[in-house]
């Protein structure tokens, strides 16, 4: 019997070839201290080493936070690319020529396996091209990306503190509206002073609108997932009458559009001197918000209380901290983000409120903060990637036809892959690193 | 039955569970598995009730090697399991649950509740194990509870029953009703395998003991023959301080006072009521009793988690009723829950934020709002090192720890800074002798630098060996303290309801007698003979 407890391919340290020997003589049972204190320690780096695994016990809320945050990259961007091989298919057996060469399917098969290589290849093509094939598509990359970032931060910070921000897009719709307000019905403020008040005003109305669920949840315990979905389509209900209102339309127009926000309170353009480059500088608010957010989730005490908050409630509340304030704060700040974006849409990019002006933007915000795994840093990479994917499908609709819903459908796939991750594990044959999948039978199955 | 493990190997990523395990269980045997936690015992049992498939090795019942690949197979090879946490359902009866999944019908699949009924009571009546079948489980007292499960196997004829930690839940009367029964058991031929992390129970109801430790099979023992020390020291595999060295205490100035408590739960129901508690500078009272008799609600009182519903209570002379728990902790009470993963760590955090959980906000670990790393780095490997917490690095996640190292954590974060109370909570559950050895020395050191302590434990050897005074919690009320030395037989009673001045019936002229020979409270350490077995 040998001594050895590492796994294969985790060799002992130094040292431990010498305990080893040791461990083997035989009738020798008692280990020395300082050896049970290393093998303590090896075991603890062993299952540190291991991905996080989570307790059969585990809530459905839990396994779902887990699954976002404690898969590993690899398992991210797997479920990106598979998300991608699915794509593939559905462009195949939408094109028409594939269908075709499909109904000779036997008498020529290389036809219908060339027409669905053609059609794949040049729709992924057109979608690269379109997202980073040149300084316009890098631009429109950005430009999309800004408010996605800033609604995946909208998402990313509940769910640190274990809440699931589904009203992302209502948050976005009342910043929209405040800041859109603000940046039309001032005039003569110099820029200095009447654009940063229109994004305080987006700021401070997303942050009120993601306040009214947090304090829902901290002192009645309704869940934020309902409240928010309700309360966003109070927003988006409320916003189309309120833009049909005299306040908020066009006095020479019956059809409901908004007044155009004065030049002084519209975000500058990064690059004025190129005419077809609309990205401006709302994405430098983007990702300065971002830095803070950075610094208030990772670095600072009230984001220590959040991340405990987040990951053992319960453990958090015995050490002293106020679970309530910190699902309030984590809702406030990420209805803040969302409404930040909406201002960055309006003030930078629209310059006018239409019904519908949120367009989803708030709910791909979802998708950019699973696929940032609610890290900050993954998640405005996330935004970058999802903005690339939605610029590069208009493309794609525009040069093969191959529909624009599509990129969407690619959207949707990524979520259920992260949200699933053993079905990536399964299909790329990653090895499962949880006891959990064989412990499901208990007690008497007779 | 005949059972045999030959060479069961069962590999977890990174762990090896069980390395080779070779065991035999004679027929009519009390096997008796002894083991720390995390040993493997768990993980075997799961192999041998087919709950995990083993990489390798063979299982052999009455000269047949067998394949379980799920407990249907093992029920059918005759294997019957108790779990720690018990298998019923709450609502259903006695009869229902035993019939459960095997029961009897009459036409169109109506149930035969009065066959069901009939065949537990003979059952039962047969066996020994008096029930009533048409109670529902969940009015039954634990140790009924338990008696069900194990009806449930014999229902199913086990002829090999495996009973995991049965007396972890149980008072020590319960506990030798559960050993009589357990002997009506194995006659005839049948078999049991005890599992339990107490030496003492295995000395008396084991014919024969294995010892594993990391996996392995380290050593078997004739339980007539080896001292419970050398249990010990096969069992942590190093020899181990089973006795509590504590001086005398000196108790100074009173710090906890507790007059007149009342805690009532959602529906105002009391669940903790007329509590009179006063606990001095340099003492240790111990609160003995079973389990949800009050002490988590009354430990959770006056650490601030609960609200008081009437009296009061002051800590060093501050007012704790209205005080946030932020506010009761900072000002010099330390707190070690009884549920170590629910409420005394953040799993996923790294070892140096634990140690810092309940200081996340103050100085030198927090300026301006924001987190200090080097400081709470630097706080993290002082205290790794003064309290041997057994971690690769200080930003191990916790929870890769082992229990009794993530004991530690908790115990170091609590200890480590001026307090003058201190509550602690089942400090050595699911931990291992090494770490429980450890524990009792910090809460005696703890207890002569000045602090009052107040130590909750349903271990009742734990109790005895610690407490300067001892206080019994029984239906949310308190009765004691007592002086020690007390008997354990006395406490025993008292923790099943028994009338105080019945129990220690010659209070009138010595309140301190000793009455039980067999248990004999200078040494409930545990280095006494014990109980024969």
């Amino acid at each position: 019997m040998s001594d050895d407890h590492e796994p294969e391919g985790n060799p002992p340290g130094p040292e431990g070839d010498d305990a080893d020997e040791r461990g083997r003589t035989a009738g020798d049972v008692l280990l020395d201290d300082e050896e049970l204190a290393r093998a303590e320690i090896e075991a603890a780096a062993e299952r540190a080493a291991d991905a996080k695994s989570i307790g059969l016990e585990a809530s459905f809320g839990e396994r779902f936070i887990a699954a976002i945050t404690g898969t590993g990259v690899i398992v991210t961007l797997l479920a990106f690319v598979s998300a991608l091989v699915i794509g593939a298919f559905i462009i195949a057996f939408s094109e028409d020529s594939v269908r075709e060469a499909l109904g000779y399917l036997f008498a020529q098969p290389g036809d219908a396996f060339r027409a669905a290589w053609d059609a794949v290849s040049s729709a992924y093509l057109a979608l690269l091209q379109g997202s980073v094939g040149g300084a316009t598509q890098l631009s429109e990359t950005f430009v999309t990306a800004t408010p996605l970032i800033l609604t995946g931060l909208a998402v990313a910070v509940p769910l640190r503190a274990g809440l699931f921000n589904i009203g992302a897009e209502g948050q976005f719709v009342a910043g929209g509206m405040l800041a859109g307000l603000i940046g039309f019905s001032l005039t003569g403020l110099p820029m200095a002073v009447h654009l940063p008040l229109a994004l305080v005003a987006g700021l401070l109305a997303g942050g009120l609108y993601g306040w009214i669920p947090g304090i829902l949840k901290a002192r009645t315990g309704a869940h934020e997932v309902i409240s928010t979905i309700m309360l966003n389509n109070i927003a988006l209900l409320v916003s189309g009458y309120l833009i049909s209102t005299t306040l908020f339309r066009r006095p020479d127009r019956t059809d409901p559009i908004s007044k155009s926000v004065e030049a002084s309170a519209r975000f500058p353009r990064l690059i004025p001197w190129e005419p077809g480059l609309r990205v401006n500088t709302s994405l430098l608010v983007a990702i300065v918000l971002a830095i803070v957010i950075f610094w208030l989730v990772e670095r600072s005490t009230r984001g220590f209380e959040l991340n405990a908050v987040g990951l053992n409630a319960s453990a958090a509340t015995a050490a002293g901290m106020n679970p309530g304030r910190t699902i309030v704060l984590a809702m406030t700040v990420g209805g803040a983000m969302a409404g930040a974006g909406g201002a960055a849409v309006i003030l930078g990019l629209q310059h006018r409120l239409t019904i519908g002006f949120s367009a989803g933007i708030g709910f791909s915000g979802i998708t950019v903060a699973l696929l940032g795994r609610g890290r900050i840093g993954g998640t405005v990479a996330a935004g970058v990637l999802i903005g690339a994917l939605q610029v590069g499908g208009r493309n794609m609709q525009a040069q093969t036809g191959t529909s624009l819903e599509l990129a969407l459908v690619i959207q949707a796939l990524i979520i259920v892959f992260i949200a699933a991750p053993g079905l990536v594990r399964a299909i790329f044959r990653i090895k499962a690193d949880d006891l959990a999948t064989g412990q499901v039978a208990k007690g008497w199955g007779a | 039955m005949e059972l045999e493990l030959r060479g069961i190997t069962k590999r977890f990523p990174g762990v090896i569970a069980n390395d080779a395990v070779d065991l035999v269980v004679a027929p009519g045997e009390v096997h008796g598995l002894l083991g720390e936690n995390g040993a493997g015992k768990s993980t075997l049992m799961n192999v041998l009730y087919g709950l995990y498939r083993a990489d390798e090795g063979e299982i052999i019942i009455d000269g047949t090697p067998l394949q379980l690949d799920d407990p249907g197979d093992a029920i059918d090879a005759g294997i019957g399991m108790v779990h720690q946490h018990f298998m019923l359902v709450p609502v259903f009866t006695v009869a229902e649950n035993i019939v459960l999944g095997v029961e009897h019908t009459r036409g169109l699949g109506r149930l035969d509740r009065a066959r069901a009924s009939q065949e537990v009571a003979e059952l039962a009546e047969r066996s020994g194990l008096p029930v009533d079948p048409d109670a529902l489980v969940e009015e039954l007292p634990v140790g009924i509870q338990q008696r069900v499960e194990i009806l449930k196997a014999l229902y199913r004829d086990a002829r090999l029953l495996i009973l995991d930690e049965p007396t972890a839940v149980l008072t020590p009367q319960e506990a030798d009703d559960l050993f009589d029964a357990i002997r009506a058991f194995t006659t005839e031929g049948r078999s049991v395998i005890f599992i339990s992390h107490k030496l003492r129970e295995h000395r008396a109801i084991a014919d024969r003991i294995s010892v594993l430790r990391r996996g392995r099979i380290v050593g078997t023992a004739d339980p007539r023959e080896a001292s419970e020390q050398d249990l010990a020291n096969l069992m942590v595999g190093r020899p181990v301080e089973l006795t509590v060295h504590k001086p005398p205490a000196e108790p100074t100035d009173s710090v906890l006072e507790v007059q007149g408590l009342r805690v009532e739960d959602a529906v105002g129901t009391p669940v903790v009521q007329d509590l009179d508690l006063q606990i001095r500078r340099g003492e240790i009272v111990a609160i003995a009793g079973v389990e949800g008799n009050g002490q988590t609600p009354l430990v959770a009182a006056l650490t601030g988690l609960r609200e008081v519903a009437d009296g009061t209570v002051t800590i060093a002379g501050r007012e704790v009723v209205g005080a946030t728990r932020k506010q009761i902790l900072r000002d010099g009470t330390g707190h070690v829950p009884e549920d170590r993963a629910r409420d005394g760590l953040v799993a996923d955090f790294s070892v140096a934020e634990n140690l810092v959980l309940n200081l996340w906000d103050a100085e030198p670990y927090a300026r301006r709002g924001t987190l200090q790393f080097g400081a709470i780095n630097a706080h993290a490997r002082e205290l790794v090192g003064a309290y041997d917490i057994r971690t690769p690095s200080v930003g191990t996640s916790a929870g890769s720890l082992s229990g009794g190292n993530q004991q530690k954590l908790v115990v170091a974060r609590e200890f480590a800074r001026p307090i003058d109370l201190l509550v602690a909570s089942q400090p050595t559950r699911g931990v291992d002798v090494g770490s429980i050895e450890y524990i009792h020395s910090q809460l005696v050191a703890k207890r002569d630098e000045g602090t009052a302590v107040l130590l909750v434990s349903s271990e009742l050897d734990e109790v005895l060996a610690l407490a300067d005074r001892v206080a019994v919690m029984y239906h949310g009320r308190l009765v004691g303290p007592f002086d020690t030395p007390i008997s354990k037989e006395a406490v025993g009673r008292m923790m099943a309801g028994a009338d105080p001045a019945e129990v220690l019936g010659a209070a009138a002229t010595s309140p301190t007698t000793t009455t039980t020979p067999p248990d004999d409270p200078a040494t409930a350490d545990g280095s006494s003979p014990g109980a024969p077995a």
